[in-house]
């Protein structure tokens, strides 16, 4: 009798030890795609294990391709050119990419696997693009749910970004939130400053990074981030400004301003700041250390919930309709928005068709 | 059972339609029909997945659990061989067909649960098959899963479009016309009974 049921259980095991065999041999044989060539703008090549996605392969060799949903194919911003080698374009990034981006092989790096040699067209800045170790030097309460957040670089490290710029902050687990996870915040300092940087962070309800910053992070505390990226930039020209912004968007508007200071500059400027009440305001008081500063600069608050008890004397409403004094000649305007995709898509529009901003002179950076 | 594996091809598809007639493998049935395209991945799917899975689990039924006479075990038996030949094809075509991997591949696991393949093996070993009318048998259930889920897609399309009462869109709406449907299919059980 016991013999039988040894014998059973043998055979039973035995059945499902030859077919985890025959998995584990076909997962060497079949998912082994050795050593591959991933060949970036004709110039540098990177030996890689295959099988990975491009994103994670050039990560593991510090080249840092922007991706804000952390590789789950849902942002669209790990976008980019596949020369050779990349196989058909995967139902999961036809919803990310226009019919041109398609044609001219764009691809997201977060989706394709490397299988064999490939090669890859990616813009110079890219290479820019590092990983910083930091720690916390100082929390800020600009208002109850918006904080500034300064980090210091550690010791020898250097951040060279442009005004506008943004940077990726990783999360380490906490509580519930089991993974870590990566997201974009606006750098709010100047590019003078290369030791360290401030965001502006606002809390989002049920917002895993920005609960992670407001409730978890403490001075002292030590965070990886990766930057800088983005093409919301400060132009270099001598057209007017208006800068549009709308939350904690504006982190890269503060950030222009304190560099046009550090340069000098004549250009008129103009700053909106679109809240929902006088609690929501921050900042005022740099705002009016810039107006006395520069030759022709504005900040404009405007208040889309004023309350009675708020007192406001201001401007309120939409931002839209007080642009007409700000701007002087439409050719020679560019406008600067930074706020949620509805104020982008809004203010575009306005620009475009009531005050005949050319399109190309907006320059927008849009967070959900 | 004396039946040609010729026959028993056609009266898996229309008499004794898997879904239609034994109700099997519902779930992704209701589930994967919303579009003509995903339904047809998620039926070819399965219907090669029945044909490789039954003349596996005839064989491993015939030259290793009836000598052995472990029998007994043929339930759990069958569901890790079917386990793991999905896995097995999952892996194949992530390496040879990444297009087919990403229309199909998302539908592997689903069939792996799917319980119109472990259904067709059982009925093989409770009816006697050999290995031609098992493989017969597993072919015609499986092109007769993929005719049911074509309709329903096809069905679920035009709906899109009517006026279907609020407490019945979705599941519910499905369900009943999966219920007409297999009436219709009632219609073919005089040519030929298997069961």
């Amino acid at each position: 009798m016991l013999i039988r049921i040894l014998q059973d259980i043998a055979l039973m095991g035995g059945i499902g030890v030859i077919l985890a065999l025959i998995l584990v041999l076909a997962q060497r044989w079949l998912s082994n795609y050795g050593e591959v060539t991933i060949n970036i703008n004709g110039k540098r090549d990177l030996t890689v294990t295959g099988g990975e996605t491009l994103l994670t392969s050039l990560g593991d060799k510090q080249i840092f391709i922007p991706s804000a949903c952390g590789g789950r194919g849902t942002c669209g911003a790990c976008k980019c050119q596949i020369l050779d080698g990349g196989g058909p374009i995967l139902p999961t990034e036809k919803p990310l990419l226009t019919k041109q981006e398609m044609g001219d092989n764009v691809r997201l790096a977060c989706q394709v696997k490397v299988k064999s040699d490939i090669k890859i067209q990616i813009p110079d800045e890219i290479f820019n693009i590092r990983r910083f170790h930091s720690v916390i030097e100082e929390i800020l309460d600009y208002t109850y749910d918006i904080k500034g957040v300064t980090f210091k670089l550690s010791e020898g490290q250097t951040i060279d970004f442009k005004a506008g710029q943004y940077v990726q902050l990783e999360t380490k687990p906490y509580g519930k939130v089991k993974q870590k996870v990566m997201r974009a915040y606006s750098i709010s300092s100047k590019p003078e400053i290369k030791d360290r940087i401030q965001l502006i962070v606002r809390l989002v309800p049920e917002g895993i990074c920005t609960t992670w910053v407001h409730n978890q992070l403490k001075v002292g505390d030590e965070v990886d981030f990766t930057g800088p990226y983005g093409d919301f930039y400060l132009r270099d020209t001598d057209a007017d400004i208006i800068f549009v912004a709308g939350g904690s968007g504006s982190a890269p508007i503060k950030s222009m301003l304190e560099h046009l200071r550090e340069v000098g500059t004549k250009r008129k400027m103009t700053y909106f700041f679109g809240a929902r009440t006088v609690k929501d305001l921050y900042l005022e008081e740099e705002m009016r250390d810039f107006e006395e500063y520069f030759d022709d600069f504005e900040y404009v608050p405007v208040l889309s919930h004023a309350d009675e008890t708020d007192n406001w004397q201001g401007k309120t409403g939409f931002v839209m309709p007080y642009f007409k004094e700000a701007i002087r000649d439409p050719k020679n305007t560019e406008a600067y928005l930074c706020g949620s995709p509805g104020m982008i898509a809004a203010v575009t529009k306005s620009l475009i068709n009531d005050y005949g901003i050319a399109e190309e002179k907006i320059y927008y950076d849009s967070f959900g | 059972m004396d039946i040609s594996a010729f026959v028993l091809f056609w009266a898996a598809i229309f008499t004794g339609n898997i879904l239609l007639t034994y109700f099997l493998g519902m779930c992704s049935y209701l589930s994967v029909s919303r579009e003509i395209e995903s339904a047809f991945g998620l039926g070819v799917a399965v219907f090669f997945v029945l044909v490789v899975t039954t003349a596996l689990n005839w064989v491993v039924y015939h030259y290793i659990l009836v000598p052995f006479g472990i029998v007994y075990l043929q339930y759990i038996v069958f569901i890790i061989v079917i386990a793991a030949f999905v896995q097995f094809l999952e892996l194949l075509i992530e390496r040879y067909t990444p297009a087919l991997y990403y229309s199909l591949g998302i539908f592997l696991p689903l069939i792996t649960v799917n319980c119109a393949i472990l259904g067709v093996s059982l009925f093989m070993i409770i009816r006697n098959y050999n290995f031609i009318q098992s493989i017969a048998f597993g072919a015609g259930s499986g092109i007769g899963w993929l005719l049911a889920i074509l309709m329903l897609a096809g069905i679920r399309r035009k709906l899109k479009e009517k006026m279907v009462p609020a407490g019945l869109r979705g599941a519910g709406i499905s369900l009943i016309i999966t219920g007409i449907m297999a009436l219709g299919f009632i219609g073919f059980s005089g040519i030929v009974q298997i069961q």
